[in-house]
């Protein structure tokens, strides 16, 4: 079993809602989430809107400081660091966004933007950092004549390639792939994820990557979570998140995403979600999905159930089994 | 070849190689520029201007001071296109001496406002919270000081001169650049490429000096552009109310006031200073409008494809 | 009668922007149509010009856009020879359009019940409170819960899903004949997606409308469409019935396009990748827009544009592999 890069405990996030002079309640944004990301693995965070994923994957890098709970990396505690430290592990993690037309910096070269960690490191100066650049791009598929030119001539597929440079720069352990690949076009799409798996396992790198496109998510990771409304409600591989799916909320998500097989639409659908995600400031008791679950029970309004292990590290946080 | 030779020959070529997208851009943008009618007239009002500022005084046919009574209120002419003032002098050698005093207003006045402007609605907003309110605060409460009033405090009690009237301007002036870099430095404090650059752990510094303070240059040069013709104007009108040129100076603001209460009679005392002031203002703000749309990015795209068309077609028949 | 089959035709379509930088050839002779009570899918990536030819339909062409050449036909009229006063009728009464990004398309200024209400204001000149009350009942009808509530809401109270519902209503107030639907989905979560596609099924079925519907995603045309155009660089490289389109694909470009989709080959192998990128249209490739991405390319290919063959029953391909002389007989590129 890998060793875990990270291991977060008990996380929590909220956020206060604030009138001009009084808190009048709180987004729970993420809300008492366990997760453990093995070193080299790839787990992917699904959900939807407001279900705290983004806002996770900010606190585990503490881009946010977590309402309560912990963060551990390689065995510390980053509230514990100290700043030589907590710098390293900046150095160590980078993050790809969602879109490639504003993650570039528009009045910096491409030399620059892509050799910004390099800078902010000191690892590499003027010339020496402009070579270190240039074996970057060359990994990710761009040429020599890139190096200094501005964002704004490169398209969108392109530019995510410098984005993944960018994070490539100072050799980092762990990527977090913000929805990387949501805003491009599918035979884009396909030519950025065969690049990350290459590069994945060529510089033995740590993904975590949040989508809410579950093929994606599929075709690239090896553990996954579902999250709703900032819990984690199923956490498992791929083969058993995806082929054995158990909280309802799984099999609705898994059962709406629309099929490439169009005789689908002939076979009674299992599942059709009803309703709307509901407000994170004031959100329903007991388990969170209960308003809209098919299966729900009396308890589901009371109790709030924790993940329980339902066979070879299946995670599942639903009362009844 | 030695080894120093080596390092300064690869430095230069370096050197060059940043250099050449950056004055590609320039390139473009004057490119769009030249294309604009009212951007190449402004451009046209402004150059002139700046020549006259600095060649005026060599240029100008009759010495602006001296005085030729006899010569007075002679209406525009062959021998003095602008006519003559109270004291026999030429108009347009006053108004082509006078230049530089203006320009002079202006320069001074921005240098000084602008870097102060610059800095402290940059640290407003890449802080915030108190730090970007105190310093707001301190904003709101120079930007409510009247000008005039100020400028006639300090005439008061420095005494009335032009240096005076700037110096008055300069502090009135300053903060309408923090607001706009406060506003740019909230903007770019929230894009993706800041947030990549801290979490790979950039500092503050590292933020304002690489990301923010460049993203601020082009409103910041339109906006400065467009200020000349405004500060010019400013100084101008201080100088006509007496607090800031005073005679027998040229300057144009004085000029006009100077001829004030002969309009009926001869009115070519005080309305050529006057246009001219006008002209030079209209200048600055065709230049700053022509700046701005020369800056901006989709017109600087679709722009992109003709002019690098045309140097394809030009290099090929060349 | 071709006319009672087809309630929409588009015949050589060719729009093009005239912007500072040249002309963009966005549209180059697209040729489809919409049969009554179908649901035809538009299919493509970005840039292949399937959201201009909706507002080329609608004759909403942002300038310096412009409709150089063909007919649309709507019910046997050209809607390209109209005056714009009669399109201004026909828009939002015999043909309707929903769009993607549900903030932007609704006024933030006015009540939501009072924007569903102004068509029927508009087009059928009823009272303020009786369109009013209809208007709350086509929102029942979209499955907008509270929906009297709702009315006197505004759009940013509402949520996404809610926004989608009420532009659908908008939509579907003076019961138009074509519902032409632009990304609609695509900025919603995954189960409110689902809920507005059953939506879309059943109002369509209420209404006996036909639906134009224009998306980049492949997994709802598959489980929505009839019949399908894929859409390339400016024109429709294939067009035929939804399985035969997922089961049979023809056009290089749409077999390759279906395996760069991650859920359509196993996690262990690599996604297809095309070549190449999608190409400016300012100065588009000669010949076929895809040969210089094209496995299968020819010399021909780069020299003449193929013309859309029907080279099976209702399946037609604009290739030129499936031409005379071609190196296949129909089979197929795999």
């Amino acid at each position: 079993m890998a060793e875990a890069l990270f291991e977060c405990r008990s996380l929590s996030k909220l956020f206060p809602v604030k009138t001009l002079f009084r808190t009048i309640g709180n987004v729970h944004a993420v809300e008492d989430v366990d997760l453990e990301i093995p070193e080299g693995g790839t787990v992917g965070l699904v959900g939807e809107s407001g279900c705290g994923k983004t806002t996770l994957a900010r606190t585990i890098l503490f881009l946010i400081e977590p309402t309560a709970g912990q963060v551990v990396y390689r065995g510390e505690d980053l509230s514990d660091l100290k700043r030589k430290a907590f710098h390293a592990f900046r150095r160590e993690t980078a993050i790809v966004f969602q879109d490639p037309y504003s993650s570039l910096d528009p009045r910096m070269l491409i030399a620059d933007i892509v050799g910004e960690p390099l800078t902010i490191h000191r690892m590499a100066f003027g010339e020496d950092r402009d070579d270190a650049v240039l074996a970057l791009l060359e990994r990710v598929g761009l040429k020599t004549e890139h190096l200094y030119r501005y964002p704004h001539e490169f398209s969108g597929g392109q530019r995510q390639r410098l984005a993944i440079a960018r994070a490539l720069a100072g050799d980092p352990k762990f990527i977090l792939l913000d929805e990387a690949t949501s805003a491009l076009d599918v035979s884009v799409q396909a030519k950025i994820l065969n690049m990350l798996n290459a590069l994945k396992r060529e510089l033995q790198l740590t993904y975590l990557f949040i989508s809410h496109d579950l093929s994606v998510v599929r075709h690239l990771s090896d553990l996954i979570g579902v999250m709703y409304l900032g819990r984690m409600v199923e956490y498992g591989t791929r083969e058993q998140v995806f082929d054995d799916p158990t909280h309802p909320y799984t099999r609705g998500l898994l059962a709406a995403s629309p099929s490439l097989d169009p005789d689908d639409r002939d076979r009674p659908r299992e599942v059709v979600l009803e309703g709307e995600v509901p407000s994170a400031v004031d959100p329903p008791s007991g388990c969170r999905f209960h308003p809209r679950c098919p299966n729900r029970k009396p308890e589901c309004e009371r109790i709030r159930p924790e993940l329980v292990d339902i066979g070879d590290g299946h995670l599942v946080a639903c009362i009844p089994e | 070849m030695t080894r120093s030779n080596g390092i300064f020959v690869s430095r230069a070529r370096l050197i060059r190689k940043r250099l050449n997208p950056l004055l590609k851009e320039w390139g473009l943008t004057a490119y769009v520029l030249r294309h604009s009618m009212l951007a190449v007239i402004g451009t046209l009002i402004v150059f002139s201007f700046v020549f006259i500022a600095i060649f005026g005084t060599r240029l100008a046919p009759y010495n602006p001071t001296s005085t030729t009574i006899q010569e007075r209120f002679q209406p525009p002419s062959g021998s003095h296109p602008f006519g003559t003032d109270k004291m026999g002098r030429d108009v347009m050698s006053r108004m082509l001496a006078g230049a530089q005093h203006s320009i002079k207003a202006g320069a001074i006045v921005l240098a000084i406002a602008v870097p102060i402007g610059v800095l402290l609605g940059g640290i407003a907003g890449l802080f915030g919270g108190w730090v970007d309110e105190l310093l707001m605060r301190i904003t709101d409460v120079f930007l409510a000081f009247p000008s005039l009033v100020l400028a006639m405090s300090f005439s008061a009690a420095l005494g009335p001169s032009l240096f005076n009237a700037m110096i008055a301007l300069s502090i009135v002036w300053w903060p309408m650049y923090a607001r706009l870099v406060r506003g740019q430095a909230l903007a770019v404090r929230e894009t993706s490429y800041v947030e990549a650059a801290r979490s790979r752990g950039a500092s503050n510094w590292h933020i304002m000096f690489r990301h923010i303070l460049p993203n601020c240059l082009s409103p910041i040069l339109v906006t400065l552009t467009m200020d000349m013709g405004w500060v010019i104007t400013a100084a101008a009108a201080l100088s006509f109310l007496g607090f800031g040129a005073q005679p027998p100076m040229p300057e144009w603001g004085r000029m006009v006031s100077d001829g004030r209460i002969y309009m009926l009679s001869a009115w070519w005392v005080s309305v050529f200073p006057g246009l001219g002031i006008v002209l030079v203002v209209l200048g600055f703000n065709l230049l700053g409008d022509g700046i701005r749309d020369a800056l901006d990015p989709k017109l600087r795209r679709l722009t992109e494809v003709k002019w690098s068309r045309k140097k394809i077609s030009s290099s090929s028949k060349g | 009668m071709e006319s009672k089959e087809n309630l929409l035709v588009v015949e050589g379509l060719k729009t093009q922007f005239f912007t500072y930088g040249g002309v963009v050839e966005a549209l180059d002779g697209v040729d489809f149509e919409v049969r009554r009570g179908e649901t035809f899918g538009l299919v493509g990536e970005s840039g292949c010009g399937k959201s201009v030819t909706a507002t080329s339909i609608l004759g909403l062409v942002a300038k310096p856009g412009r409709v150089i050449e063909g007919r649309i036909l709507l019910n046997d009229e050209d809607l390209l020879q109209m005056s714009s006063k009669a399109m201004n009728r026909i828009r939002g009464s015999k043909m309707a359009m929903i769009f993607q990004d549900p903030t932007s398309s609704l006024n933030p200024l006015f009540r939501v019940g009072y924007q569903v209400a102004e068509p029927y204001i508009y087009h059928q000149s009823r009272r303020k409170r009786r369109a009013l009350h209809d208007a709350m009942r086509m929102l029942e009808k979209t499955g907008l819960p509270d929906a009297e509530e709702k009315t006197k809401n505004y759009p940013h109270e509402l949520s996404g899903g809610m926004r989608q519902r009420t532009m659908i209503a908008m939509a579907l107030t003076c019961e138009p004949e074509l519902l032409i639907a632009d990304e609609p989905t695509t900025n919603l979560d995954v189960t409110i997606e689902r809920q507005i596609l059953d939506l879309v099924a059943d109002l369509k079925r209420d209404f006996s409308a036909s639906v134009l519907w224009i998306t980049h995603d492949m997994a709802i045309v598959a489980q929505l469409c009839d019949r399908v155009g894929v859409m390339y660089a400016g024109n429709i490289v294939e067009k035929t019935d939804v399985r035969s389109l997922f089961r049979n694909p023809k056009h290089p470009y749409t077999v390759r396009l279906l395996r760069a989709i991650p859920s359509s080959v196993s996690t262990a192998e690599e996604l297809e990748e095309i070549p190449g990128s999608v190409p400016r249209l300012i100065h588009p490739p000669t010949g076929c827009r895809f040969h210089p991405r094209c496995d299968h390319a020819m010399e021909i290919c780069s020299q003449i544009k193929p013309v859309a063959r029907e080279i099976e029953p209702g399946h037609l391909v604009a290739c030129h592999l499936y031409n005379e002389g071609g190196e296949t007989d129909g089979g197929g590129v795999v």
